[in-house]
């Protein structure tokens, strides 16, 4: 009997290690890094996300490219671009480059690319990103069909001439984008939406993709046909898709990679002493909502109150713990030329103050309040923390809710809350990428805050075309925010908390760590 | 009873048992207070399990997450028995196609990666406490069905039950005068070894993060949270071996009772 | 079977859809044209019995659909990759727990009362008790932290498969242990046996050529169940390990309602237990003449 049962077991077992070994490769490459969870897509135009950022930017490039350490656009597939008197016209002027493939990559494909995001049928996230372009919005809601009248054009193969709607300052931080780099025409065509998979992707980028695993790694390798490939140092990069945060650290600390983004929150003191724990200011806030549009939160007294109430000090010592920086504004510090407005102090007895003008003295009748949060560890802690706060200083009692992301985040669109928490990852450097969502009836306000004169001040920067006078704008806009009308309570700036190997060079710390592979090297002898 | 473990057992499950009914009276501490002068300090007199991430007991912290913990099992192992005992006692009544019908149902059932609809109902119906105990509840309940109709088949051929129906009772009346009373043996026995599966059911929910919610907390999920504190360079091994072990240990408990019960019973 | 796959997929498929909250909704809220844009490329915008339609269409080619979040891959490709690494882990731990469990069982029923017997019962009765990542964990503390033996995570080298298939395996082999000793006990109390013994056959001539035959069959009747019970295991395995399996797909995809994906899963792994359960049927059949299929 045994003779029978053993061959019907063991022959599958044995059958799957071949497979599993067959296909999953054993050589390491020479730099890996831990990415965070499985990417979502590789195709430009269609990412969100950070991590795919990453890697996509490894891959392709854009008409410009981030400079390493102040972020600002530098020539990329351009070389070099005018910019019209009135700031609506952009010509760019590119290199002559090739596709990984070896064909010459144009203007035309710059077009087609662009066209691509557009279009409704592509349905791009992102596209919004590019409605900066004349007409550009009307072609992706449908209601213009000729892509001709979008302000597009290749004047040659080599020069590429765009129309804006508005003198847009950040116009060519978006150039580097991953929503307007270049896609292959052939190749998409051809492969539909398998065109991003390794056998098929062509590419522009310092490096090409060689291989893609679900929910295990990405292999990138040079890619010979890059304009600039002398510069590029690595020959291979791994991306580690795993998942759980504390994984990826086990993964780093047990040699598994050179670099891990992101540190598990508990760690952080342990490890902030050591040589290859790197924390650098982030471009993102966390704040929390009031949904403005029911009592108690029409107040804005007792909005005041419950921000004067929390000491965001605190918070970061013993709850964050990250080296994360309290916050009195949403826009993070580090923005160039950009002067924030002061916010609010933390200051309980202000608090108690307006509190009890608002008709809640020492917290008496204060109505049932629930403050929501998405589950999550670091969620909890915060939301804890500052549910103590509140009925140390206050005498008000809140109720932690917590529901699952995509539950949380209907309950929010819907202005079904009260107080809800908030995040905010900057797209570029310039704080309209902050500010311009609190208009009235913007997507991501969700407050149902509504200011006429905070609403002109951001229409006013848009037109604005003196950097100095642009700034003033923002930050007359930025103190209705924050300090007289506070629809949301900034808690902290967050940090970027990263670990690499003192063998990995050529790392610059930046706002929205963003660290082109590119310029990385690995040196094991010079320390 | 002359079997040892069992009765070990059953002397920890009542020592258990007794804690978590006093909890609110005796805990040293408050559940959600924090001190956050005091993270993550290990076992000391002063706190016997160490302290948490925001320094709170973690000894007052088991001891009312085994309130929660038991509370699922008993609830869950409620659940099953009603689910089952109705369900098992109809069928093995019924007899005939109704029984083969519903017995092949089970089978079905059986085969059924149930624990994957109670993932999906926990994402889509949300996390409340409820639906954690009907869930779980309507897993486990396939065991007890079977046991129930073998033991009904059984007990309807016998004499009382003959007598009973011709003295002209309904058959509904048949089942809960003259069957289950007979029933209750096996039914403890199997309620008994449920409890810790539900338990165990609902510590594998926790670490997935759809079991107890905030800021409700389980042995499971407490053993959950605190796995992150567990890596190469910093152990607070306090945060996952005392709410593990105490839900170990309890389980333990719990199946060697079960086991003990279920050896009194066939023999 | 058909029909079981059919109410399956109706009910997953509804249920999913009553979900609060959609795949399109993110930290960022999308302009509404881009969400219309969104819906009408996933034929979200169509009436709900259309889109079961559709996608009960694609189900009979064998076309589970494209994932929402991961806007470059169908369902079958993803399952195709993940699935292998899933089976391979389900597989050896299941033998893993096959042959060590019943060997154990056996071990303890032929030195009934002995100091072995009631250890091996005690450390059995533990593995029952302990819940999976905790034991995970501790291994992952000691194997890896302490004695740097294994890696901590990953898929591929046979290194990295050690913990994750012990980790896996440990429930079900002490549960098998458990089934298996009752019913050696059982058959050795027998007439047949003690004929055997009887004839002068050594002790280890009548286990294992006249007992463990008859001894075996709860156990692989228990399979069935087992492989459930792996395949819901795993889903924890390869969170703690991050092995790139379905498990840690499916969990996510229900949170993210990546309705396709979740829907994908579910009937691939309910198609899996019904075949599996037919399996344990057969070989019944094969061990125990009087059953018929």
């Amino acid at each position: 009997m045994l003779k029978v049962l053993l061959p019907i077991v063991l022959a599958p077992a044995i059958l799957c290690t071949t497979i599993t070994f067959t296909t999953h490769r054993q050589n390491r490459a020479e730099f890996t890094y831990v990415s965070g969870p499985e990417p979502e897509t590789l195709d430009p135009p269609l990412l969100t996300g950070f991590l795919e950022g990453r890697i996509v930017a490894a891959l392709f490039e854009g008409l410009t490219q981030y400079e390493p350490k102040d972020l600002s656009p530098i020539p990329g597939i351009a070389s070099h671009w005018n910019v019209s008197e009135d700031g609506r016209t952009y010509t760019f002027y590119l290199r002559d480059t090739k596709w990984s493939n070896g064909e010459p990559l144009t203007a035309h494909d710059f077009v087609y690319s662009w066209k691509r995001a557009l279009d409704p049928i592509t349905a791009a996230d992102y596209a919004y990103q590019l409605y900066y372009i004349k007409n550009a919005r009307p072609f992706n809601e449908g209601r213009l069909t000729d892509f001709s009248q979008v302000g597009v054009r290749a004047v040659d193969d080599y020069t590429l001439e765009v129309q804006l709607e508005n003198p847009t300052a950040f116009f060519l931080d978006l150039t580097s984008f991953p929503t307007l780099m270049p896609v292959n025409r052939k190749c998409a065509e051809a492969h539909g939406d398998d065109w991003t998979l390794p056998e098929n992707m062509v590419c522009n980028g310092p490096f090409r993709l060689a291989e893609w695993k679900i929910n295990d790694r990405i292999r990138m390798e040079k890619n010979p046909f890059y304009w600039d490939a002398q510069h590029v140092k690595l020959q291979s990069i791994d991306a580690l898709a795993i998942e759980s945060i504390n994984t990826g650290f086990n993964v780093y600390e047990t040699g598994g990679a050179d670099y891990l983004y992101g540190v598990p929150l508990p760690l952080v003191e342990t490890l902030s002493d050591r040589k290859d724990f790197h924390s650098h200011v982030f471009l993102a806030t966390f704040f929390l909502r009031f949904n403005v549009t029911a009592p108690p939160f029409d107040d804005v007294r007792v909005r005041k109150a419950l921000d004067m109430a929390i000491d965001k000090e605190g918070i970061v010592k013993y709850v964050t713990r990250g080296g994360e920086i309290p916050a009195a504004t949403l826009v993070p510090p580090g923005m160039p030329n950009y002067q924030p407005p002061e916010g609010l102090p933390f200051n309980p007895e202000e608090a108690q103050r307006l509190l009890a003008e608002a008709g809640y003295p020492g917290g008496h009748g204060f109505p049932k309040t629930e403050y929501l949060f998405n589950t999550s560890e670091a969620n909890k802690d915060i939301a804890e923390v500052i549910q103590q706060m509140w009925k140390k200083y206050l005498g008000i009692d809140v109720t932690l809710v917590n529901q699952e992301w995509k539950v949380f985040l209907s309950t929010v669109k819907n202005l079904d809350y009260q107080i809800a928490r908030g995040n905010w990852i900057g797209d570029y450097v310039d704080p309209n990428t902050f500010l311009d969502m609190f208009v009235t009836g913007g997507g991501n306000n969700r407050t149902g805050w509504s200011n006429r004169r905070y609403d002109q001040l951001i229409e006013a920067a848009a037109e604005e075309k003196d950097e100095d006078k642009r700034m003033e704008i923002f930050r007359e806009a930025e103190n209705i925010l924050v300090a007289d009308d506070l629809p949301i309570l900034p808690v902290y700036y967050h940090v970027s908390l990263d670990m690499y190997r003192p063998h990995v060079k050529g790392v610059s710390p930046n706002l929205l760590n963003i660290h082109p592979w590119k310029y990385v090297r690995i040196d094991r002898e010079t320390n | 009873m002359e079997n040892k473990p069992a009765m070990a057992g059953w002397a920890f499950v009542v020592f258990i048992g007794i804690i978590v009914l006093l909890t609110p009276v005796i805990a040293p501490y408050s559940y959600e207070e924090q001190n956050l002068e005091e993270q993550y300090q290990g076992p000391s007199l002063k706190h016997w399990m160490g302290t948490d991430s925001k320094g709170r007991d973690l000894m007052t912290r088991v001891m009312y997450g085994g309130r929660i913990s038991l509370a699922v099992g008993l609830a869950g192992a409620a659940v099953s028995l009603i689910i089952g005992v109705t369900y098992g006692s109809i069928a093995g009544f019924k007899g005939g196609r109704t029984d083969n019908i519903m017995m092949r149902a089970v089978d079905i059932l059986y085969g059924l990666p149930f624990i994957f609809f109670v993932i999906l109902v926990m994402t889509v119906v949300g996390r409340s406490i409820y639906v954690l105990f009907i869930a779980l509840g309507a897993v486990q309940w396939l065991t007890m069905a079977r046991i129930v109709r073998g033991q009904t088949i059984m007990l309807k051929e016998r004499e009382f039950v003959e007598a009973a129906r011709a003295l002209g009772a309904s058959n509904a009346r048949i089942i809960v005068y003259h069957l289950l009373p007979n029933l209750i043996g096996p039914i403890i026995v199997y309620a008994t070894l449920t409890i810790p599966s539900v338990m165990l059911e609902e510590a594998f929910l926790s670490f997935l993060g759809l079991g107890v919610q905030p800021p409700a907390s389980s042995w499971g999920s407490l053993a959950a949270d605190g796995m992150i504190h567990i890596t190469p360079v910093k152990t607070d091994w306090w945060l996952v071996v005392f709410p593990g072990m105490t839900l170990a240990a309890t389980l333990f408990a719990l199946n060697l009772l079960g086991d003990g019960l279920r050896d009194a019973l066939e023999t | 079977m058909a029909i079981v796959l059919l109410i399956i997929a109706t009910a997953s498929f509804f249920l999913m859809r009553f979900a609060p909250g959609g795949p399109f909704d993110k930290e960022r809220t999308l302009p509404e044209a881009i969400e219309k844009n969104l819906r009408a490329k996933y034929h979200l915008d169509r009436p709900l019995a259309v889109q079961y339609i559709i996608y009960m269409g694609g189900l009979i080619r064998g076309d589970l659909g494209p994932s929402f979040k991961y806007r470059n891959r169908s369902v079958n490709t993803i399952i195709a990759q993940s699935f292998p690494i899933s089976l391979t882990l389900g597989i050896y731990a299941l033998s893993l727990a096959f042959i060590v469990g019943v060997s154990a069982g056996t071990f303890a029923a032929v030195n009934k009362h002995s100091a072995l017997d009631y250890t091996t019962m005690s450390i059995t009765l533990l593995g029952i008790s302990l819940p999976n990542f905790f034991l995970g964990l501790i291994l992952l503390l000691l194997f890896c932290f302490e004695l740097p033996l294994f890696p901590a995570a990953g898929w591929g080298r046979p290194g990295q498969m050690v913990l994750p298939i012990l980790t896996l395996a440990a429930p079900f082999t002490a549960y098998i242990a458990r089934l298996m000793r009752a019913s050696m006990l059982d058959v050795l109390s027998q007439p047949y046996i003690r004929t055997a013994r009887a004839k002068g056959l050594s002790e280890f001539q009548v286990v294992s050529r006249h007992a463990l035959k008859n001894a075996i069959t709860p156990i692989v009747s228990f399979m069935g169940p087992a492989a459930a019970a792996v395949l819901t295991g795993s889903i924890v395995i390869e969170k703690i390990f991050a092995i790139p399996g379905l498990g840690t797909h499916f969990v996510n995809a229900a949170l993210n309602r990546d309705y396709t994906l979740v829907m994908g899963t579910v009937l691939l792994y309910s198609f899996l237990l019904v075949l599996f359960n037919l399996a344990v049927d057969i070989a019944y059949s094969f061990i125990d003449p009087r059953v018929r299929l």
